[in-house]
Formats: C-alpha cells, sequence, structure tokens
C-alpha cells in the first residue's frame, strides 16, 4: 500500500533513469545511509563495530567488486583474495617506502597496482571460458601466495613474514576508534558503490553484460571483447585491491599472507553466488550472510541452549554452527538459485501488488 | 511460500532474542576470558592445553579464589583462525568486568592482538610463542611470552644437539633441517637458527610446509636426497604426526629429529606410537606430569566430584600442563596485582600488567601451589618479560613422554642481542618510545 508508484510520473529521461527511479526507493536508501552514518555509531557497541560491521562492510566492497567480474561480466574468478593480498601488500610497500605517503594514497595506489596484475590476469580471459578461467585465475591465487610467502621484499623483510601498520590517518583524521575506522569504510563504501552502480549502468557495464549473455553476439555488435573483459578485470581488481587494503590496514592491522588465502577467494565467491550474481545489492547481502552469521549462530546457540537448560559446550557449537551455516547455503540455493537479491526484488514486486497479489 | 514466510519470521525472531543476551556474572569476580581451538585442524592439540587451562582456574576456586576473589570464565572457540581469534578477542574482551588476561594460543592472533592489547590495556601472555623479541618489556609493554620464546627453544635445541655431538666444533659442516609450518608461527625461529648457523658453520635448510601439513611427500624427499644430520620441527596439529609417519617411511631416524614444544605433546605421537619411538621435543618448562602435587589435587577436587573438563586420562600429559601452567601464570599475575593494589580486590588489565611484570615465584611459592619438580623458579621484571629461559628435553618411548636430559639456559649473549636488534626495529616502525628504567619503577 505504501511502496506503491502511482501518480509517480516521468516527464524527462532524467528522472527515468535515475538509480532509484521509485520515490519511495530513494528515501529508503538516503534513510539507510543516514542510519548508518548517524544512528548506526550511536546505537552499537565496540565489539559489533570491530567484530561484525567492519569486516561485514571491507568485504561487503571486495565482493562488490568480485561481482562486477563475476557477475556482471560472466568472468569466474577464483584469484580474488590473491587480489586483495595485491592490494594490501602494495598499500603497505607505498605506505613504508614512500616517506610521507598518506593513508588513502598507499590505499588507492594498492588498488591500482592490484588492478594491472589484474589486466595481466585477465589475459587468458580472452581464450579460456567458463570453469577453464577459474583454472587460470587460481594461478594467481597460487602464485600470489606464494610470492609474498617467499619474497622477503614484500614483507619488508621482517623475520616472522608477518606485516603491520599502525598510526593510521587521514587528512588529520586519526583512525584509532573503531567508530572512526566504521565511518572511514563506510565512506569508502559508498563512493565505491555509487560508482560502481553508476558503471554497470553505463555503456561499459552494457558491454560487460553483453560479453556475459553472448560474447559472438557482442563482438558481431560492435563491442570489443579485449576492452571490455580487461577493463571489467581492471576495475575488479581495482575495488577488490582496495578492499584489501582496508582488510589489512584498518580490520587487521598485522597480516600475513593466510589472511588472503584460497578460503578467501572463496568465500568472496560464495558471497555473489549467494547474495545475487549481478546484482550491487547482492553484494551486501551475500556479505552480511557469509559474515555476520556464523558469527551470529555461535552466539545465538548457546543462548538458545541456556533458555532450554542445556549448557553446550563450545566444541559442539562450533560443529552445529557449520551445519547449520551449510544447511542454510543449500537452502537458499534450492529456494532462490538467483541469491538473495533476487529474493528481495520478488518481496518489492509483492509489495507494489499488495494486498491483491496476482 | 509457507517455508520461506517461516524462515524468515525464524530469523527476525533470533535476531531479536539474540540482542536480549546479557552478561549474567556478577561483579567481583575476576573475569579470564579463555580463547580456545577444540576444533578444525588443530582441535586435537587445542583441547589438552583448553582443558587444563579451565581446569586451573576451576582449581583455583575449588581452594578459594585468589584471597577470595572467585574466578569467572568464559570460553570462545575461534578454531585457529586469526580472524575468528580476533572476533572472540573483541567479544571478550569488555564481558563481566573486563578481561583479565589474553592467552590465545596462536602467533597469528598475537600478532594480530599485539598492538590492540595496548590499546584495552590488556596483558598477553604467550607462554612459549609469539613474537620472539617481545621478551623486551621496555618496547612491548603489553607482550609477556612467559617461560620463553621460540629462539629460547631453537637455542636450546642446538645447545642439545651439540652437546650430543660433542661440542659445538663437531657442528661445523653438518646439516641441519629446519621443517616448519608456513606461517608467522613457523619461521620465528629461523632467525635465530641463521644467526648459530654462522656461530658453528652448520649448513641449515628451510623446509616450509604449507597449511594444515598433511602434504609433506615433497618436503621429506627433499630430506631423503639432502641427508640432513638433524631435522628440527616446527609444527603444529596434523602436521607433527604427518611428518613422524613420513620420517618412518623415508627412514629418517626419529632420534635425530627434535620438535618445538608444539610438536612434543601426545596428540603428535600417538598415531605413530613406536614409528615414533626415539623422538625428542623441547620442552618450555613443562612436561607430562602425571605424579605431580598439582595434578593430584585436580584429580581429587575436580575429577574426582565430577567437576572436570576433559577426559580424566588427559590429566597430566604434556599439553594439558602446558594449559595449567599458562592459567597459573595468569592467576599468579593477579596474585601479584593484589600485593599492591588491595588484597581481595577485582584487579584490572592495568593492574595485573604490573603484576605480571614483578612475578616472583620462587620454590617455596612453586612447592605451595602444587608445581614442585614441575617447573623451575621465574622472575621477571619491567625490561624482561620473559622471566625464565630454561627447558628440558624429553623424549617419545613408545608410550609415553620422558625427560631426556638435564635442564639448559637459552645462550642470553646470542638471544639478547637479537631481541634488542628486532624489538629497537619495531619501536622505530610503531614510533613507540621504550620505557626507561625510571619509569619502570612508578
Amino acid at each position: 500500500m505504501i511502496y506503491r508508484e502511482n501518480g509517480q510520473f516521468k516527464t524527462t529521461y532524467k528522472t527515468d533513469q535515475q538509480i532509484f527511479p521509485i520515490l519511495q526507493d530513494r528515501w529508503a536508501v538516503l534513510v539507510l545511509i543516514a542510519f548508518a552514518f548517524v544512528g548506526i555509531p550511536l546505537l552499537v557497541d565496540e565489539y559489533m563495530f570491530r567484530a561484525i560491521l567492519i569486516p561485514f562492510l571491507i568485504l561487503s566492497l571486495a565482493a562488490l567488486g568480485v561481482n562486477l567480474l563475476v557477475g556482471y561480466c560472466g568472468q569466474i574468478t577464483l584469484g580474488a583474495g590473491a587480489f586483495m593480498a595485491i592490494g594490501a601488500y602494495a598499500a603497505y610497500n607505498f605506505a613504508i617506502r614512500i616517506d610521507g605517503m598518506p593513508l588513502l594514497g598507499a590505499l588507492l595506489l594498492g588498488g591500482f597496482t592490484s588492478a594491472l596484475v589484474g589486466i595481466i590476469f585477465g589475459v587468458p580471459s580472452l581464450r579460456v571460458r567458463g570453469l577453464y578461467l577459474a583454472i587460470a585465475t587460481l594461478a594467481a591465487q597460487f602464485f600470489w601466495d606464494w610470492a609474498f610467502l617467499r619474497i622477503k621484499w614484500f614483507t619488508n623483510y621482517s623475520t616472522s613474514g608477518s606485516v603491520s601498520v599502525s598510526n593510521l590517518e587521514v587528512f588529520g583524521w586519526s583512525l584509532d576508534g573503531a567508530v572512526d575506522k566504521y565511518l572511514f569504510c563506510l565512506i569508502l563504501l559508498v563512493v565505491f558503490a555509487l560508482l560502481a552502480k553508476n558503471m554497470v549502468r553505463g555503456a561499459i557495464g552494457r558491454q560487460w553484460m553483453a560479453i556475459r549473455d553472448m560474447d559472438v553476439a557482442a563482438e558481431v555488435i560492435g563491442i570489443r571483447p579485449m576492452y571490455a573483459k580487461l577493463s571489467a578485470f581492471a576495475v575488479s581488481s581495482f575495488i577488490v585491491g582496495v578492499a584489501g587494503a582496508l582488510w589489512g590496514f584498518v580490520h587487521l592491522g598485522s597480516w600475513e599472507p593466510a589472511a588472503f588465502s584460497i578460503d578467501r577467494s572463496f568465500q568472496l565467491l560464495f558471497m555473489v553466488i549467494i547474495g545475487g550474481l549481478g546484482s550491487i545489492m547482492g553484494s551486501f547481502f551475500g556479505a552480511a550472510f557469509i559474515i555476520v552469521l556464523p558469527i551470529f549462530l555461535n552466539q545465538f546457540l548457546p543462548w538458545l541452549g541456556g533458555l532450554a537448560g542445556l549448557s553446550i559446550s563450545v566444541a559442539t557449537v562450533s560443529h552445529i554452527e557449520f551445519m547449520i551455516f551449510g544447511a542454510l547455503i543449500v537452502f537458499f540455493l534450492i529456494v532462490e538459485p538467483h541469491g538473495l537479491a533476487r529474493l528481495w526484488s520478488t518481496g518489492k514486486e509483492k509489495l507494489r501488488l499488495w494486498p491483491f497479489p496476482h | 511460500m509457507k517455508l520461506r514466510k517461516l524462515a524468515l519470521t525464524a530469523s527476525l525472531a533470533a535476531i531479536g532474542l539474540s540482542s536480549a543476551l546479557t552478561a549474567y556474572a556478577q561483579a567481583k569476580e575476576q573475569f579470564f576470558p579463555v580463547l580456545v581451538y577444540r576444533t578444525g585442524a588443530y582441535g586435537p592439540n587445542g583441547t589438552p592445553w583448553a582443558n587444563g587451562y579451565v581446569d586451573y582456574l576451576k582449581l583455583v576456586n575449588a581452594r578459594g579464589g585468589i584471597n577470595g576473589v572467585k574466578l569467572s570464565f568464559e570460553e570462545c572457540e575461534f578454531g585457529y583462525a586469526t580472524d575468528r581469534g580476533v572476533e572472540c578477542y573483541e567479544r571478550l574482551k569488555g564481558k563481566h568486568g573486563g578481561g583479565t588476561v589474553f592467552q590465545p594460543l596462536s602467533t597469528g592472533v598475537t600478532f594480530a592482538l599485539t598492538e590492540k592489547a595496548a590499546v584495552d590495556k590488556i596483558p598477553l601472555i604467550t607462554a612459549g610463542y609469539g613474537r620472539s623479541e617481545s621478551q623486551n618489556g621496555a618496547v612491548f609493554t603489553w607482550n609477556f611470552p612467559l617461560l620463553g620464546t621460540y629462539w629460547v627453544g631453537a637455542d636450546v635445541l642446538i645447545q642439545h644437539i651439540a652437546k650430543k655431538e660433542g661440542g659445538y666444533d663437531k657442528l661445523k659442516g653438518k646439516k641441519i633441517a629446519l621443517v616448519y609450518h608456513d606461517s608467522p608461527y613457523g619461521k620465528e625461529p629461523i632467525a635465530l637458527l641463521e644467526e648459530r648457523a654462522r656461530m658453528h658453520g652448520f649448513n641449515l635448510q628451510l623446509l616450509p610446509v604449507a597449511h594444515p601439513g598433511v602434504e609433506q611427500k615433497a618436503t621429506w624427499l627433499q630430506i631423503r636426497q639432502n641427508r640432513p644430520d638433524f631435522v628440527l620441527l616446527w609444527g603444529w596439529g596434523v602436521m607433527n604426526s604427518t611428518s613422524l609417519k613420513e620420517a618412518q617411511a623415508t627412514g629418517f631416524p626419529r632420534d635425530k629429529m627434535y620438535g618445538i614444544w608444539w610438536a612434543g605433546a601426545e596428540p603428535d605421537v600417538k598415531d605413530v606410537g613406536d614409528g615414533a619411538k626415539g623422538y625428542n621435543a623441547v620442552a618450555l618448562q613443562h612436561g607430562a606430569e602425571p605424579n605431580s602435587a598439582v595434578v593430584k589435587e585436580v584429580l581429587e577436587k575436580l575429577h574426582g566430584k565430577g567437576q572436570g573438563t576433559g577426559p580424566k586420562e588427559e590429566v597430566g600429559s604434556v599439553l594439558y600442563m602446558r594449559g595449567m601452567i599458562s592459567a597459573m601464570l595468569g592467576v599468579e599475575g593477579v596474585a601479584q596485582a593484589q600485593t599492591r593494589y588491595g588484597k581481595g580486590k577485582v584487579m584490572t588489565g592495568e593492574q595485573v600488567r604490573w603484576g605480571l611484570e614483578n612475578l616472583n615465584l620462587d620454590q617455596k611459592k612453586l612447592d605451595a601451589i602444587g608445581f614442585a619438580g614441575v617447573m623451575r623458579p621465574v622472575q621477571t621484571s619491567c625490561l624482561d618479560h620473559m622471566g625464565s629461559s630454561w627447558a628440558r628435553i624429553h623424549t617419545w618411548n613408545g608410550s609415553k613422554w620422558e625427560f631426556s636430559s638435564d635442564w639448559y639456559q637459552a645462550d642470553e649473549k646470542v638471544i639478547r642481542p637479537m631481541v634488542m636488534l628486532t624489538s629497537a626495529k619495531y619501536a622505530e616502525e610503531k614510533k613507540i618510545t621504550p620505557r626507561t628504567p625510571e619509569q619502570c619503577k612508578q
């Protein structure tokens, strides 16, 4: 009843083509962003920030990057973890080797380095497709895992192979507190999400989608596959790289290559698949599902057991957590193979028709 | 559709309920957060440690607490994953009036927490692991690698090998291979071993093994080709038993294999049984002590009343003792802090830090708490956060671990300069001004 667009007439192309053509959507998103900036810092405690919200924001950003490549351009990648690692280590090296390098500069340069490497590792996509491409990108994962473990220069000859950063500062704004870190990640996420959304709505995004749907047909209508595919690799790697740098700098503070292992690549791919391929919104849903759900189950189960008068050992909880988590993935994939984002848009459709569904 | 609605309602209800989760322990209790991993690839080793840790806390309560202050504790399972470990730390640090001390039992988590602990003002005890240079309390104010570090372990192992061979000069030209877990944990001893290799002219071969360490065929092929005289094993969990099985298959003599304490407990060798006979490991003050006073007390006061944490047979095993000693160090830190800040009061993290820095466990004290014969006296100071660098070697005889050497002390002349150098580098990177002896007196 509330969610209805009756009477909202679009008289210009501009109004018809805006990101959220429906007034209610526009307001909902604005309220949501305002709440994220103002409401959450007032309501939430430090644990929520450090353990849940900051990882959620950063991995949403990474999932967004992966979604551009996998969901919009149709190029399967298993190397997302490697590109996060490249972003993190490149940013680290820029930060320590160049005196007075600002944090934001280091992060963006980390992203650019990752984009460059992404283009190089994207070259096989011009020849191979689908699962074969997944294997080719897997090579990136293993190569960079190896490089950051073995080539001492990347870790500034640290004896243990673990690097760390501290005293983060952006334009005099010191990122020590959990709230500061959260806001910093949120700003970057909003900026990148907006850029990504506009990119996929524009010419370049349409090229990606054309390539995804049928690359021969796309080539026939004049889209250059090389340009389209490599630009998807570059943009995706850039965003993933920035997310990796944030993960290292802002979330972990000190990290080793294991933080960006093959598990991370799979995790990001699952986020995109569960959240919804080819949907910006889906990246957020997927990240929330993968990050928040296990932690939630881990704390919810002992509490539930406590209600029933049972004390469940932490080991059992962790086993049950894995089982429920796995079962839920299967459940969602069966109920809605197109991901949580599709569930969301189906919900919106139903709301528009409510209370007279057909 | 119905199913979907049900799922939606259930998850919404769950979210609502979980926000109602509240702390339940009363004040006036000293809260010990316990980071454990009872599951995952390293679970078999993490479990006895956790059981020992929790049992000792229960034992202190059974004894009447620390000067009357009872202990409360809560476990958090992180499966040896660094990010989940950090999440556990964030979850527990503020609960029940604040965490007293954290002992992550993971080098990766230690690295991640080193800076967070300083901000939150909670001491980090990393008994026998973590950053080796963190023994320098002037720079690492909040880290306590009590009872030795990887450098101590590596140093003692080289001393023991030299003694067996009949002097350091005999090490010249020998080949020593380090089979290590490819993580900060496994890489820690390399710096010291390289230093020792320079001093004595032995040849150090580095053989990394990727997590979790079940795939070692290539590593042991290299060992078969290079024929090192000794193998040092820096593994954890399933990696250790795999190494021993590979050694058996390769025909590498097990009595020429030496493990760090993480690679020297029952779960590592039990599966291999006789195949691991003769395998040695360094024990940083702990070992299988089924006959010690504190073990008898646990059996009587906890297991006798059905309040023990793990299986009864495990009490007194190597990692169980490690857990007990770790918990004891934290508890004694609190007790020491109480002597200054008021007996019978709950101590804050900052006060406990002072207690840990002024820890003085002499023989009399150790006898009183049941650790006679289990470990040597420990004394820390503001500049020395390690307290003791004594260790023994124990050997697996096919059915149990037995001590096979006298006590060794790590060579300060080798370790101290390295500690000063690396900690100075750390201080410079982090812009930390090391504490002066005057500041220490406060």
